[in-house]
């Protein structure tokens, strides 16, 4: 049974559209990530989550109850904001036993939680400061533990590491993820960070312009983009534009014909991820070699980040491993060579 | 100016140079004690003057003494004028806090069709001079009176009213700066963590506008206690505020008792300015 169930949500600010027309079911305990450019909808949603933006159309259910007009405070989910809105007049622990109090909690079971949640985010020891006593990482790390202590039914977090540097971020993303599995917390996670998406994540939500673009799990999303925004967004692809011809082969705008033999004749466009290009002195049999002259190379420590032209002027950027047999490739601008791959390395686009 | 810009030359590559004495900072920095003397001198000689020892001031003072200021406290006038004043500026700036704040919330938050145009009203005190606002005052006190049949002029209430019209910019001005400045989120935290807008407002908006509201406070109450020209046409006969009282005084007598009511006014709302700058420094808003 899934916890919650977004149905059709859409907000629309005058005639502007902010979300479209958003569906989306999260089981209990997933840790789902909204993930795409900044005005792609992806806040706006949260916040119609947490209640703070009333929808245009649509439902919200959460635990099966339809909240879709049901006040913030009478929803139960806890919030993570992404520059932590800690209360500035209230220590640490106020801070997180301030929801406890609104919620009436016996005085008893109040303090057990609030030191079961400030252990747990290893703030107990500071549970005496002021917000603006404590650094950014320990202001997130209360942020957490204010909206954990009401054990939320749904859990929000609003880009909750954009502003902490990059370490932090590395330690905070393993910390919010260890927590969440440890409790089972139903998550939605909004980020424009795509390794951050991809890694924290069960499932990805990818959108753009108020849409869904696609759901599905880090490698699915990676590996089979159903659109050309979707792959683009995450990581780098090259893009070959052109028509199937009569013999099913593909063949560019520019004219170059590709080994690879396709199914579908509505193929448009081929997408090959920089890292699934062989680049070879020698012809490589199989499905064919692409003659390219390197253009340029890039050092980039665990990479090289090759640009391969081919006769045409099609620009392919290849990832090289930086390895042991690194040099075997051809990397060096001007050398002649050949880029191979096969029909399951790339993504085909309609 | 001047060391700024000669600081910024020695840190500019290429331009490290020696820093020396120029005419133009040292005649800068004349300059600049000039006007500080310049607005302070009338400060410094009432305080100065109220310590003389001639009942007609004169330089230099032939000795000095304290017996004004036992003067000035066993004045019935300025007694009850600092007494009325004192009440008056309390009254006046406790509701002006009241409305200011709800104002400046109402204006700030909900932008409705006309928030400016409220805004406007609300400060537009501070463009009509004293003296127009006092009269314009009267004239519509008497005119209701005439309408009610009730006594308005010379009544506490009525010149609360006034004092109210008097420091609402102010409590305005501060505490629309304040609400501007929060972060909107912290009160969203606090309806996700279940509280309603009502408990959010006292619990969390409130708090955190202290500050702007304490110094609004303050210095709405200077602002009332010091007023003489709008005080000017409501006071009635034996009802009078300390600024008034001081001015009935000087039409008949010149010495220095007024001169003592005078350094005692100063310290006090000194004091209280002091108190003011330490919530909301004073310089980001008059």
């Amino acid at each position: 049974m899934s916890q919650v169930s977004i149905r059709n949500l859409r907000k629309q600010y005058g005639s502007s559209v902010a979300v479209a027309d958003f569906s989306l079911d999260i089981a209990q305990g997933e840790l789902v990530a909204f993930l795409g450019p900044s005005g792609c909808g992806k806040t706006t949603t949260l916040r119609m989550i947490a209640g703070f933006v009333e929808p245009t159309s649509g439902s919200i259910f959460i635990g099966g109850k339809d909240v879709t007009y049901v006040a913030p405070h009478r929803r139960n989910t806890g919030m993570v904001f992404q520059r932590y809105a800690l209360f500035p007049h209230m220590t640490v622990a106020q801070n997180v036993a301030f929801g406890l109090d609104m919620h009436k909690f016996p005085a008893l079971e109040r303090d057990a939680r609030l030191k079961q949640v400030l252990e747990m985010v290893r703030m107990h020891t500071l549970k005496d400061r002021y917000p603006r006593q404590l650094s950014g990482g320990q202001q997130q790390r209360v942020a957490i533990a204010r909206a954990l202590a009401i054990r939320p039914e749904v859990f929000l977090l609003d880009e909750p590491l954009s502003n902490l540097d990059a370490k932090l971020r590395l330690e905070v993303r393993e910390e919010i993820r260890a927590l969440q599995q440890e409790l089972g917390l139903t998550t939605i996670f909004v980020t424009h960070d795509q390794e951050e998406a991809l890694t924290i994540s069960d499932r990805l939500a990818v959108m753009h312009d108020g849409c869904v673009q696609q759901i599905g799990t880090a490698a699915e999303l990676y590996e089979r983009p159903t659109n050309r925004f979707v792959a683009d967004f995450l990581g780098q692809m090259n893009f070959l534009e052109g028509a199937v011809g009569t013999d099913g082969r593909f063949a560019t705008r520019r004219g170059t014909t590709l080994g690879v033999l396709l199914d579908d004749s509505a193929t448009n466009a081929i997408g090959l991820r920089p890292e699934r290009i062989s680049l070879t002195h020698q012809p490589l049999s199989g499905e064919g070699s692409l003659p390219v002259t390197i253009s340029s190379s890039v050092y980039k420590g665990s990479t090289l980040e090759v640009r391969a032209v081919t006769d045409n002027g099609e620009v392919l950027l290849c990832h090289v491993q930086n390895n042991a047999r690194a040099h075997a490739h051809p990397s060096a601008p001007g050398v002649r060579a050949f880029a191979t791959f096969t029909k399951n390395d790339c993504v085909f686009f309609n | 100016m001047n060391t700024a810009s000669e600081l910024e030359l020695e840190h500019a590559p290429g331009l490290r140079r020696r820093p020396r004495v120029s005419w133009l900072a040292v005649s800068a920095r004349a300059f600049v004690v000039l006007v500080y003397f310049f607005m302070l001198s009338p400060l410094i000689f009432v305080v100065w003057l109220s310590f003389f020892a001639d009942a007609i001031p004169s330089f230099p003072p032939s000795g000095y003494t304290l017996h004004w200021y036992r003067q000035a406290f066993e004045n019935e006038a300025f007694a009850s004028g600092f007494a009325l004043s004192f009440k008056v500026a309390v009254v006046a700036a406790f509701i002006s806090v009241i409305l200011g704040v709800s104002a400046s919330l109402g204006v700030v938050r909900n932008r409705f069709r006309g928030a400016a145009a409220v805004n406007g009203l609300l400060m537009s005190p501070l463009v009509v001079p004293g003296i127009v606002a006092g009269i314009a005052i009267y004239l519509f006190y008497l005119r209701a009176e005439n309408i009610l049949n009730i006594d308005i002029v010379g009544t506490y209430a009525g010149l609360i009213a006034a004092h109210v019209c008097l420091t609402i910019p102010w409590t305005m001005r501060l505490v629309c700066a304040s609400i501007g400045g929060l972060d909107t989120t912290i009160e969203e935290a606090a309806r996700n963590l279940g509280a309603s807008s009502l408990k959010t407002f006292w619990r969390v908006t409130l708090p955190m506008l202290r500050p702007s509201i304490v110094a609004s406070a303050l210095f709405s109450f200077i602002v009332s206690f010091e007023n003489l020209e709008v005080t000017l046409p409501l006071v009635g006969p034996g009802h009078t505020t300390l600024p008034i009282a001081i001015m009935q005084y000087l039409e008949f007598n010149l010495d220095p008792t007024i001169a003592a009511v005078s350094a005692a006014q100063i310290v006090l709302l000194g004091i209280v300015m002091l108190i003011t700058d330490r919530f909301v420094k004073l310089s980001q808003v008059v």
